[in-house]
């Protein structure tokens, strides 16, 4: 199973925006092949036990489907209380920083 | 920053050379009254963050939970696009950094829609055009954005972005179709012709408006082009956000265009998302792909799988109406029109004017008269929709209930449908103010026989004589005597019977 490069490491963090050193860049990729070669263990436990068999991961813990609401209107927070956790507002709105023109 | 259009083949030219392909993504918000994940109200218009809670405002411990309701109209929609509908499901997390999702993610769907394989069947140029749907899967809609700063309000040179999660988390369908090839010079009306439809159809079955100036329905179009008499895609651009059915013809035709342009110059069209200009119909560019599509989906945990039953899916099939397609087919055979003629009732969004003042007892062929002659030619003059003139169907049935009745003729009734445009109230009040009644009264209308008979002996000795062509002139006289409130069969009659004796 190919190792993860410290090159897909940059780009994760990037994705993430994430500003990572290169320690740093260097010490998670050692971690996350670690990580992911223990996952490759389970699959190959998985494997074993299915007998040849295809085995698709799982997903969620339970075994429960269509758990749903009725289109019902519940209570909202109120706009002061909402803004007050944010770091910025203006307008009852989120104030943001420029979206586009950060690459 | 627009492509100057001065430099541009024109849209013959380029599809002299080039064959289009089209890819269509409708995103539809639905109607349902609560948000997909959570209880919040989704109704328009509401003050900035009133309609938000710890689940769409992605608060640490706050779950989704998925709204019925939706499922169920997304099922109807697949349904209706004569999809497969999944029989088991998931959720995924569609993973970006953009302020407009406080989550980071936008819960949607991945690789396992809830509908898939359909079409759907439109009218455009004269034919019909199979086209074909890839998918329809649920998502969530994002808030809504304010760019604040910069010359022109957009997103490029904004200083500062002001967010509202009012909308973030309403229900949205988006509806993909399959490369839709072999559209050559009609591709821009196919794409109009789908969207309208895709349209009518979901208003049809009642889950939501779709109105795309309120951003209820939007279109993203995909264009690419091959040289003529090649198989393998070219390129694609992906418009955004076209928002009327107008601009999505407008957007395919400059595409078309500006590609051609690139591809004419041996350049290479670049991947990537455009931005539609209502007011000189170009696109600019927006994001380069590439990157961005990096959204690592994995399944969404915190909600179960959706796995409708089969006998779910069949009841649900029993809910959906008459649609469109079918609904026009019956009426186009009830009203006995041509093709050509059902088209210019559709153009002109008169379908259902005509059925309503039908079924308020007008005949088809008068209901259709009215809306299609004089009030057709009314809304064309005012530059407005024809549904927005100031009359309504039960006028209109009513000025034809007179007519049968024999109390307006034809030229009085023109004065009537005048009198309601003008505001002088119902058909009967506009009768009454302006004196318009037929004159049924048979003494005045032998009075004025008579006059005519000694006026044109010639033609009246015609008419004894077994000849009844002349009768018009007779006739014609009385109506202009009577200054056109005569009624003209009565009028017959009487001449007729005056000269047989």
């Amino acid at each position: 199973m190919p190792a993860i490069t410290r090159e897909e490491v940059a780009h994760l963090a990037r994705l993430s925006r994430l500003d990572l050193s290169e320690d740093e860049l260097v010490h998670y990729a050692e971690q996350l092949n670690v990580i992911l070669g223990s996952v490759a263990r389970v699959s190959e436990a998985v494997q074993q036990l299915g007998q040849g068999q295809d085995i698709p991961p799982t997903s969620h813990a339970l075994p429960l489907v269509n758990v749903t609401r009725p289109d019902v209107e519940r209570p909202c927070l109120d706009p002061a209380e909402v803004l007050g956790q944010a770091p910025a507002a203006q307008d009852q709105r989120f104030r943001v920083p420029r979206i586009l023109g950060e690459d | 920053m627009t492509t100057s259009t001065m430099s541009l083949p024109t849209y013959d030219e380029a599809l002299a050379s080039y064959d289009p392909v089209m890819g269509l993504e409708v995103h539809v918000e639905l109607g349902t009254a609560t948000k997909m994940f959570c209880g919040c109200p989704t109704g328009f218009g509401a003050e900035p963050n009133t309609q938000t809670c710890p689940t769409c405002l992605g608060l640490p411990g706050s779950l989704p939970v998925v709204n019925a309701v939706a499922i169920e109209s997304a099922i109807r929609i697949g349904l209706a696009l004569n999809c497969d509908i999944a029989e088991w499901c998931r959720f995924a997390r569609k993973n970006y950094f953009y302020p407009d999702m406080p989550k980071n993610f936008q819960t949607s769907q991945y690789d396992e829609p809830i509908a898939f394989n359909g079409y759907l069947d439109v009218e455009a140029a004269g034919r019909t055009w199979r086209i074909e749907i890839e998918r329809a899967h649920m998502e969530e809609d994002t808030g809504k954005s304010t760019h604040v700063g910069g010359a022109t309000g957009r997103i490029h040179g904004a200083d500062y972005s002001l967010v509202d999660y009012n909308r973030a988390g309403i229900p949205l369908i988006e509806i993909v179709t399959k490369p839709i090839t072999g559209a050559g010079e009609h591709a821009p009306e196919v794409a109009k012709a789908y969207v309208a439809e895709l349209r009518e159809l979901i208003r049809a079955l009642g889950v939501s408006e779709a109105r795309m100036e309120l951003g209820q329905m939007r279109c993203d179009a995909n264009l690419s082009l091959r040289p003529l008499g090649t198989e393998k895609f070219g390129t694609r651009s992906e418009t955004k956000n076209v928002n009327s059915l107008r601009s999505v013809e407008r957007a395919v035709t400059f595409e078309i265009r500006r590609h051609a342009a690139v591809l004419n110059a041996g350049d290479k069209v670049v991947q990537e998302t455009r931005h539609f200009h209502e007011n000189d119909g170009t696109t600019s560019p927006g994001r380069v792909k590439e990157e961005a599509e990096d959204y690592r989906y994995f399944p969404e945990p915190d909600l179960v799988p959706v796995a409708p039953s089969r006998e779910w899916v069949q009841e649900l099939r029993g809910t959906l109406p008459e649609l469109p397609g079918a609904r026009r087919k019956r009426l186009q055979a009830d009203w006995g029109v041509s093709d050509h003629d059902m088209q210019s009732i559709l153009n002109a969004g008169a379908v259902d004017l005509i059925v309503e003042t039908v079924s308020l007892g007008a005949a088809a062929d008068q209901a259709r008269k009215w809306w299609m002659g004089e009030l057709a030619r009314r809304a064309n003059e005012d530059d407005v929709d024809l549904g927005a003139l100031p009359i309504t169907p039960a006028q209109v049935a009513e000025v034809v209930a007179l007519t049968a009745a024999g109390k307006l003729n034809d030229k009085l009734a023109r004065q009537v449908i005048e009198g309601v445009l003008a505001g002088e109230g119902s058909p009967e009040e506009v009768v009454a103010k302006r004196g318009l009644a037929v004159v049924s009264d048979d003494g005045a209308l032998l009075a004025a026989i008579d006059e005519a008979i000694a006026a044109f002996p010639d033609a009246a000795e015609k008419v004894r004589g077994g000849n009844q062509g002349p009768a018009g002139q007779l006739i014609g006289a009385v109506m202009k005597a009577t200054r056109g409130q005569a009624d003209a069969a009565r009028v017959r009659e009487l001449l007729l019977e005056r000269l047989s004796g």
